[in-house]
């Protein structure tokens, strides 16, 4: 398309990765836009750095005010940064829409950045739908946000290092948490040690993991260890009242106005499978990521793509992946060897930060009941359709998560897929004795947000 | 809106107050924060109801990945609480049922 506002590079995503990569795409002379939904920079670590919100910085600890740094990249003359910009469509002759308060526009590019992160596993259990239930990373969003701390008694439910975190800022603003039930198997302990050189390596992280631990021990909140059957029942009002679990062989049952659940984050691919990227299954961190060369090319040779989006590693992975990336690109558009000067320092340290990664994924593989649910327990939350449904359709010839769409509608619903995919296709999978790869996922058609007809209609092309 | 499902201010840096009006009641947001931030202060719990089973539904992940959230924003239904600013004078109330997802912002 000709008159649309042409950039060098167009970044979706303005948290560590799409930060870093903004100020070093600025540096080597590139015209760059950076896009992200939120009001303000910062992406999921550092979600509204710009603007803390806090008095007590103890709380959010020292990892967050470290996001201070990579705002300052937003500012080099060549970046644009525009906020609350939803990007919701991507064309293969390099057009992107995104949406702004309600108005469209569309803009070229030559090379795409997709940093759009993770978002947290969704984790089917019974009751994981009542009001009162809400994912640890939305509690710790509007503790960033709006310091708001959840109404009690609480309980914290789930696995992995984001759970420990985020329980650690709890209980520095003084939140009273009831208990911890942690799921974690007892097996993956014996897992993990196998890949006890990568974490000695990474020995920072298992530092800051059992500072964390130690942490929560001193506070004295009630820890249960390698829980199971964790259920969240309502009261007649409809709203959570109480969470159980089984420990061993003893059954407990807490009273319980807020439980945050948690079971490890997986990447968002919702942009990269609208655009029909290559993706693959990560047996490991049990999820889909895209399949990228060493310099975070896609199958689309002008598409990259950095940060946890790309495969999980965490915020200071992400952050060295959007360098790499923004050199890699910079020299592909400048032709220029001083473009990637420095990359091989910057991947050797990637390689570091990396070493801990497979001890990390199998220590904290979540309980098969969250990967693979049976029974009533709902799967798609917008359509209500229960993991038994899903199995059950195996039998009626439904081969693949697509079908499932035209025999129960799961995936139909206005999240398309974010927090049923990964669970049907395991679920057809299981049934189908194949492998995730084989049974596929959704084809995500865009717009991959919502857009009203009017904004459609009076999609202006304007200035970015 | 009940007082025992209220989500508790911390001591924050000095933000601009916001009056909006949940369910009928006018409340007092901070200037920046969501609608869904500012509706789990108020106590407000369920903020939807869903339209297959009208089973009741609370903001679940925050971040704009459940849509959960969906609420009925100054005449707009089905708008994600959680991605939408509060602004002076809005109106807010509890969606029920109803299907279709409106685009944008309001
Ligand atoms: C809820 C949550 C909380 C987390 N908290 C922590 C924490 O406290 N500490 C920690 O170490 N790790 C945390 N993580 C892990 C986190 O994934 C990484 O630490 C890090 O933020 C990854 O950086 P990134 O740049 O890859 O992506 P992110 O930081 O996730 O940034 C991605 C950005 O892309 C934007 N985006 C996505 N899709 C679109 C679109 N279509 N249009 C426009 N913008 C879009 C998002 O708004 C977001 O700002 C958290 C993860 C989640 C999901
Ligand atoms: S709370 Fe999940 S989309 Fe708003």
């Amino acid at each position: 398309m000709t008159g649309l506002q042409q950039f060098d590079l167009v970044i979706i995503g303005a948290g560590p990765a799409g930060m870093a990569a903004a100020r070093e795409a600025g540096e080597a002379g590139l015209n760059t836009l950076i896009l992200d939904e939120q009001p303000r920079a910062g992406g999921q670590i550092y979600r509204n750095i710009g603007r803390p919100i806090l008095q007590d910085r103890s709380i959010l600890g020292q990892d967050y005010y470290a996001g201070e740094t990579l705002l300052a990249g937003l500012s080099h003359v060549l970046v644009t940064h525009v906020a609350n910009a939803t990007v919701w469509d991507v064309t293969t002759d390099n057009t992107l829409s995104f949406s702004v308060k309600g108005i469209s526009r569309q803009v070229g590019f030559k090379k795409l950045l997709l940093a759009t992160g993770a978002q947290e596993r969704p984790v089917p259990f019974p009751g994981w739908t009542l009001p009162g239930v809400m994912t640890c990373g939305a509690a710790q969003i509007l503790l960033k946000s709006s310091g708001l701390t959840p109404t009690g008694p609480l309980v914290i439910a789930g696995s992995g290092p984001l759970l420990l975190l985020i329980a650690c800022q709890l209980i520095r603003a003084g939140v009273r948490i009831e208990a911890i039930v942690d799921t974690t198997p007892t097996s993956n302990y014996r897992r993990a040690l196998k890949e006890i050189f990568g974490a000695i390596k990474g020995w920072r992280y298992l530092l800051k993991g059992a500072r964390m631990l130690n942490e929560i021990r001193r506070s004295g909140v009630r820890y249960y260890k390698s829980a199971t059957e964790l259920t969240a029942e309502s009261g007649s009002d409809g709203n959570l009242v109480s969470v159980s679990f089984r420990k061993g062989s003893v059954h407990h049952q807490l009273p319980c106005k807020t439980l945050l659940v948690h079971q490890g984050v997986i990447p968002n691919t919702q942009l990269g499978r609208a655009l029909e990227l290559e993706h693959q299954w990560d047996e490991v961190q049990q999820c889909w990521k895209p399949t990228l060369s060493e310099n975070g090319c896609s199958s689309h040779p002008d598409i990259f793509i950095a940060g946890d989006s790309g495969g999980i590693g965490g915020a200071i992975v992400a952050e060295i992946q959007g360098r790499i990336v923004a050199k890699e690109i910079a020299y592909q558009l400048n032709q220029e060897g001083a473009a990637v000067i420095g990359i091989d320092q910057l991947r050797k340290t990637l390689d570091d930060q990396l070493a801990i990664r497979p001890f990390l994924d199998h220590l904290y593989r979540p309980l098969d009941m969250f990967l693979r649910p049976q029974g009533e327990i709902i799967v798609c939350r917008c359509e209500e359709v229960t993991a038994a449904e899903i199995r059950g359709l195996t039998q009626h010839g439904c081969v693949g998560p697509n079908q499932t769409k035209a025999f129960c509608r799961s995936g139909m619903g206005p999240c398309q897929g974010r927090q049923c995919g990964a669970t049907v296709t395991a679920l057809l999978a299981d049934e189908l004795g194949k492998s995730p790869e084989e049974v596929g996922y959704y084809h995500i058609r865009f717009p991959i947000k919502p857009v009203s007809l009017g904004e459609l209609a009076g999609l202006s092309q304007s200035d970015a | 809106m009940a007082a025992d499902f209220s989500f508790n201010r911390l001591p924050c840096h000095e933000r601009a107050e916001v009056e909006i009006t949940v369910e009928g009641q006018k409340i007092f947001a901070l200037e920046g924060e969501t609608v869904a931030a500012a509706v789990m202060h108020a106590g407000l719990r369920p903020t939807r109801t869903t339209p297959v089973s009208g089973s009741g539904r609370a903001p679940y992940c925050m971040m704009g990945v459940c849509f959960d959230c969906l609420m009925n924003i100054d005449g707009k239904p089905n708008t994600q609480a959680c991605m939408t600013e509060v602004r002076e004078g809005m109106v807010i109330t509890v969606q029920t049922g109803a299907r279709e997802v409106s685009g944008g912002d309001v």
